[in-house]
């Protein structure tokens, strides 16, 4: 009880006696705790209204046909003996002129889906005057123009029932009457409600079925009727139950949450370390002190038990406060970014934080655990010193002699190595991102070795004038200090240097990728994010025969489902020539002689990764019912959509499915035309308000660089963050450091040391130091990167890159640094020495 | 016409579709009017330019212990009139509703169960030319001089053969039947009476042989009721001596009959319709609904003048036969078995339907 009590109390003490270290210590691992719970409580919410939608879309039923088909299919099933009832949907993403996000509209039979998910059959609202509704009353279920919308869209849309809802179909606009809402359907989730005749007509997508749910018969057997169905359904649909719906929600978004977490747990390992160097200097410092204590009945244990408690009210403050930032940072994303942090993968989801006390409690038992990791090295280090040495003056070098092996550092860069040459595991790259660990640790504890290294290197006769001789002697003979000053800025900079270096590798090749990819002047999209936007056969024509106008290349991209448990893939159909794919594809390798009767599509990375297909690779698409039996020609590198692509022929698509619609145009324009008059003539010829956007290569590729740098936006936010961080360790280092040498200024001051030429010791002292730190950062930083560049991108996004090293920055920022640990080494200096020669002295004796 | 409007409602309400007043201004619709003479088969099928038909069969079963059931079985087609240019193959140019019931003295009230959806896909189907109705697994087929019905409904099966002894018995004039006072209120409509039923019943996983004698109606109509009328009464007997006795008038609001009609056919073939003058409906014994406001005469004195007329006591098997749709449109009507008596001895065997009790019914 009392020791206990002793030890809180010497505990609390020692953190209130170095205020400034403690509340950067627990800063950073506030950070950590707070960007991890963040992206946690994010991604649950997300996925918690993810998981709600499917169940609340799927209703009661037992099983659901996917994919899409033609309504025959509804007729067989409908007519099996096992089905006692089958719901037939078309769910379209519907294009809304004037805005980029498409509204979900599910096209159903209310008279089925009554008994199935009777939360999705619309609730007639009577207009007013009680005369003919906004629907025309009650047979406004069965209108071929009338929608109902959830609560979340008549917000989202700022509409009312009653008001009018204009779609854009084709490149025509199309009103539709909002004849009520859904309010059964979840808070958070967009979606509008037509009957399916209406949906199929109004919506121009007839004869096509995305969706049939189906109730079994009472003892009828799901797997049963799955295995007799399993031959005779079209090509790319799939039974799904609806644990299996939910399931792939959560899957969609996982190599993203995981790579947000894996930067999260970047700055939780900072904050470890600040917590280490802070009770390192922090027990040299005390070091008389915890001797004196030990000599007075201080048991070993109480002592470990001491420093660790320490290191726990650090962990506890910091996690609690994290914790309050990170839902408070969970809540304001979700307003403003949505459900997926700009990813895209949860449209229409509009999510309400939901907090676990669970999740909470775990991530602020992570926070300590990671203090009290900090403390366990100094905590047993403290408690094996020999009392009767300890009390010493000038012993606090033989503390630190541990971490001067290199052994322990190039065993952490062998089991780096080990780690690559490892496959992903779960498609997931914790191998990458443990290698990444063990370069920073490694690097971290090779430090010491390296610094005593570097600085026999340096001439000794630089050595001779007396401030800089003695700099070196300090650094050259205690490199504990040293290595414990740099650890910070290695840390630091080597995270911010590799991902500089990523970042910039990925933002040149995507600019190449992007010249590759845009060779037209002028580019024409209709219905950028939904399915009701095209261009029929007759508008093409129009496009083509525009004067200005030399030549019209189309683009058909539309879903495609490979894989039930997988995100769908974009198929693009365009004028691509099978002599010559390059003209039109960013490909990577050669490509393969395909035979003259096959159907050739060149694949992207990413598909080449997910779907296991090489060059070459005989091959099935989902399309036409049967499925296209196609050869792989070729893979090319696609930034844009990281679950996969395919290209293909616009012949060979339009024969294999009869679908002559397009969505995108490049165009060509004549010698001399003007793009806006071009434009202007297209707009007049095609008629179409909002739902046609023009833009210029160069303004495409500007946007698609602007949306690059802001999905990097946060990466960029984590950097400043760990420099930030990483220079407070250094002014924590720097100011125990000066501290502990007091004597050792006071005594130099007696011999004739002026103030200005302790500040020029400290100041070189800081400028080396970091210097090395800085050189030793960029090296262990071009390593990460490319660990990041060639492991944990391919396998996380699925798509390559070159290297590129953005050397102006590097430089600048490795200036500025050493220039702030310069600065601060000289300022943490003066702090001490502020408190006199002559007592510095005597505190020795 | 306006018998059986109520189920019709309900069945239409059931999935939130009850029409509109005033939403006249739709396609033309087939109007009723006298001359065109009925032509079978092709009149027992579906006549989809009228607006609304419906295939209506109702009977008595007797089960082996002696025991006896009343059974409906009933099949409706509404053309909507919604976007008649609509190509796709779910459009709902024409909807099929269905609604079974099942009325056992031991139960002591209806077990129902009913169907609904837009025609199409061989699923639910009103076929032209001759009786063949399909809903969702339920179907009612014309073979002959048979009708077969097979309805598997959430607690009862109904597997029945109806075999009918003469030809159809044309209502009003050769089928023209007036329905109120202006004359393009009228129905087309025609009943097969003394119907021979065998077949099986399924109850609570028992199932058992049953014989007995149905009724069959089939009208089709697209005029809106009268809008003086409230509610109507209705009956269909099914006489032991061969003959069948169909009677039925509108209420207005004070309970007056507002129009009324009927026939009489004796078991030689002989038939007389009555006039709307010639029928007087006398109330007996009513019967209060636990479930609203509704206070039905169940037993009913009906009174003839004329040839062929005289007083028949219309007693229910059980009181409670009142149908329950109020989680849906509101509606609860009575729709049930009854004896006919005459001076106290049963003489026949049938069904009443009694609408517009309580409240005026929702449309």
């Amino acid at each position: 009880m009392t020791a206990a009590r002793l030890t809180a109390a010497l505990a609390w003490s020692a953190l209130r006696t170095q205020p400034g270290r403690s509340l950067v210590a627990a800063l950073a691992i506030a950070v950590g705790i707070a960007l991890g719970l963040a992206i946690h409580l994010i991604n649950h919410s997300a996925v918690a209204e993810f998981s709600r939608a499917v169940a609340s879309l799927a209703g009661e039923a037992d099983l659901s046909l996917r994919g899409r088909m033609p309504e025959d299919v509804f007729a067989a099933l409908a007519g099996d003996p096992d089905v006692a009832v089958a719901s037939p949907q078309l769910e379209l993403r519907v294009n809304l002129p004037g805005r980029r996000e498409p509204l979900t509209v599910l096209g159903l039979d209310p008279f089925r889906a009554a008994a199935l998910a009777p939360q999705l059959v619309g609730r007639p609202v009577e207009a007013p005057d009680g005369g003919r509704g906004p629907a025309g009353g009650g047979l406004a279920l069965l209108e071929p123009d009338v929608v109902f919308l959830s609560p979340a869209a008549l917000e989202w849309l700022g509409l009312a029932p009653g008001d009018r809802l204009p779609v854009q179909v084709g490149v025509a606009t199309r009103e539709l009457r909002v004849a009520g809402s859904l309010p059964a359907v979840g808070a958070g989730r967009r979606l509008g409600v037509m009957d399916i005749a209406g949906a199929q007509w109004t919506l121009d997508h007839p004869g096509l079925l995305t969706r049939i749910d189906l109730r079994l018969r009472p003892g009828a057997d799901p797997a049963a009727l799955r295995a007799r169905w399993a031959d005779r359904l079209p090509a790319g649909t799939r039974f799904e139950t609806p644990g299996e719906s939910g399931e792939r929600g959560a899957n969609v978004s996982r190599a993203y949450r995981v790579n947000l977490s894996v930067l999260a747990l970047v700055a939780l390992f900072t904050g470890a370390f600040l917590v280490f160097s802070t009770q390192v200097l922090s027990l040299l410092r005390r070091r008389p002190q915890l001797a004196l204590l030990r000599v007075l009945g201080l048991t070993r244990g109480g002592l470990f038990a001491l420093v660790l408690a320490e290191g726990a009210v650090l962990g506890l403050a910091g996690s609690v406060a994290g914790a309050a930032g990170g839902i408070a940072i969970a809540a304001l994303s979700l307003r403003l970014l949505g459900g997926d942090l700009g990813g895209g993968y949860f449209n229409g989801i509009v999510p309400a934080l939901s907090v676990s006390p669970g999740a909470v409690a775990g991530f602020v038992a992570l926070g300590v655990a990671a203090s009290l990791a900090g403390c366990l090295v100094p905590a047993w280090s403290a408690a094996r010193a020999r009392p009767a040495a300890a009390l010493k003056a000038g012993d606090e070098e033989t503390a630190m002699a541990r971490v001067r092996s290199p052994w322990t550092g190039l065993a952490c860069f062998a089991a780096a190595g080990a780690l690559l040459s490892a496959g992903p595991v779960d498609e997931l790259p914790l191998p990458g991102y443990a290698a990444v660990a063990c370069l920073l640790v490694g690097g971290l504890a090779l430090m010491p070795w390296l610094t005593a290294r570097l600085l026999t290197l340096i001439p000794d006769a630089w050595a001779r004038r007396p401030v800089a001789g003695l700099a070196l002697t300090q650094l050259r003979e205690a490199p504990g200090y040293a290595g414990i000053g740099l650890a910070g800025v290695l840390a630091s900079f080597s995270l911010m240097a590799a991902m500089a270096i990523m970042v910039a590798s990925f933002r040149v090749s995507l600019a190449d990728w992007l010249d590759h990819v845009l060779p037209a002047q002028l580019y024409l999209r209709v219905g950028g994010g939904g399915e009701t936007g095209f261009l029929a056969p007759a508008d093409q024509e129009a496009i083509a025969a525009t004067p200005g106008v030399a030549r019209a290349d189309f683009l058909r991209s539309r879903a495609l489902s490979l894989d039930p448990r997988r995100p769908d893939v974009l198929l693009l159909a365009r004028a691509i020539t099978r002599d010559r794919p390059a003209a039109r594809l960013p490909l990577v390798g050669d490509p393969v002689p395909v035979p003259r009767d096959a159907v050739p599509v060149w694949v992207s990375e990413a598909v080449v990764d997910l779907y296991g297909v090489r060059a070459g690779d005989a091959w099935t698409l989902p399309l036409g019912g049967q499925g296209l039996p196609v050869v792989v020609a070729g893979v090319w590198r696609d930034y844009a959509r990281q679950h996969g692509a395919v290209a293909m022929a616009m012949e060979d698509y339009r024969r294999a499915t009869g679908d002559a619609r397009v969505n995108d145009v490049a165009i060509w324009l004549a010698e001399g035309a003007d793009p806006g008059r071009v434009q202007a003539a297209l707009r007049e010829r095609l008629g179409a308000g909002e739902g046609l956007s023009f833009v210029e290569a160069g303004e495409l590729r500007r946007i698609s660089l602007d949306i690059f740098d802001r999905s990097f936006a946060v990466t960029y936010l984590l950097e400043v963050v760990a420099v930030g961080v990483g220079l407070a360790g250094i002014a924590v280092s720097f100011g125990g450091q000066a501290l502990a040498r007091l004597r050792e200024f006071g005594m130099l001051r007696h011999l004739g040391f002026r103030r200005r030429d302790v500040d020029a010791l400290l100041a070189l002292e800081g400028a080396l130091l970091s210097a090395i730190g800085v050189a030793a950062g960029l090296g262990l930083g071009w390593l990460i990167s490319q660990v990041l560049i060639r492991v944990i991108n391919p396998q996380s996004f699925h798509w390559t890159m070159d290297t590129a090293v953005p050397w102006p920055l590097l430089l600048a920022v490795s200036a500025v640094l050493v220039a702030l640990a310069t600065l601060t080494s000289v300022v943490a200096g003066r702090r001490a020495l502020s408190v006199g020669a002559v007592r510095a002295v005597k505190e020795d004796w | 016409m306006p018998r059986r409007r109520a189920a019709w409602l309900l069945a239409l309400a059931l999935a939130g579709l009850a029409p509109v007043p005033g939403r006249a201004a739709g396609p033309a619709f087939a109007a009723v009017v006298p001359g065109a003479p009925l032509s079978f088969p092709r009149d027992h099928g579906a006549h989809p330019d009228f607006r609304t038909e419906w295939w209506y069969v109702t009977g008595w079963l007797d089960l082996p212990d002696g025991r006896s059931v009343g059974f409906q079985v009933t099949f409706f087609r509404t053309r909507t009139g919604i976007a008649p240019g609509n190509p796709s193959r779910f459009a709902p140019h024409q909807l099929v509703f269905a609604h079974a019931a099942l009325a056992d003295p031991a139960v002591g009230r209806l077990r129902h169960d009913q169907r609904a959806a837009r025609a199409g896909f061989g699923l639910a189907e009103a076929a032209e030319g001759d009786t063949r109705l399909v809903l969702d697994g339920w179907t009612l087929d014309r073979r002959g001089r048979t009708y077969a019905m097979d309805i598997l409904a959430r607690d009862f099966r109904l597997a029945l053969e109806a075999e009918a002894a003469g030809p159809p018995l044309l209502q009003g004039e050769a089928g023209f039947s007036r329905k109120g006072p202006r004359p393009a209120q009228a129905s087309w409509y025609y009943s097969r009476p003394q119907l021979a039923v065998r077949g099986r019943l399924a109850v609570e996983g028992r199932e058992t042989a049953v014989t007995g004698r149905a009724w069959l109606d089939h009208e089709w109509s697209s005029e809106l009721l009268d809008e003086a009328a409230v509610g109507w009464d209705w009956a269909g007997i099914n006489l032991d001596d061969g003959g069948a006795l169909t009677v039925f008038r509108l209420r207005d609001a004070r309970g007056n009959t507002r129009w009324a009609g009927g026939s009489r056919r004796w078991a030689d073939g002989r038939q007389r319709a009555f006039a709307p003058g010639e029928l007087a409906f006398e109330p007996r014994r009513h019967w209060q609904s636990p479930r609203g406001p509704a206070r039905y005469p169940v037993e009913m004195a009906v009174t003839v003048a004329g040839p062929g007329g005289g007083t028949w006591l219309l007693s229910p098997l059980l009181d409670d036969q009142e149908l329950d749709a109020r989680a849906s449109t509101g509606n609860l009507y009575w729709e049930g078995a009854v004896t006919a008596l005459r001076d106290g001895r049963p003489v026949g065997r049938g069904y009443l339907e009694l609408t517009g009790y309580g409240t005026r019914l929702r449309m």
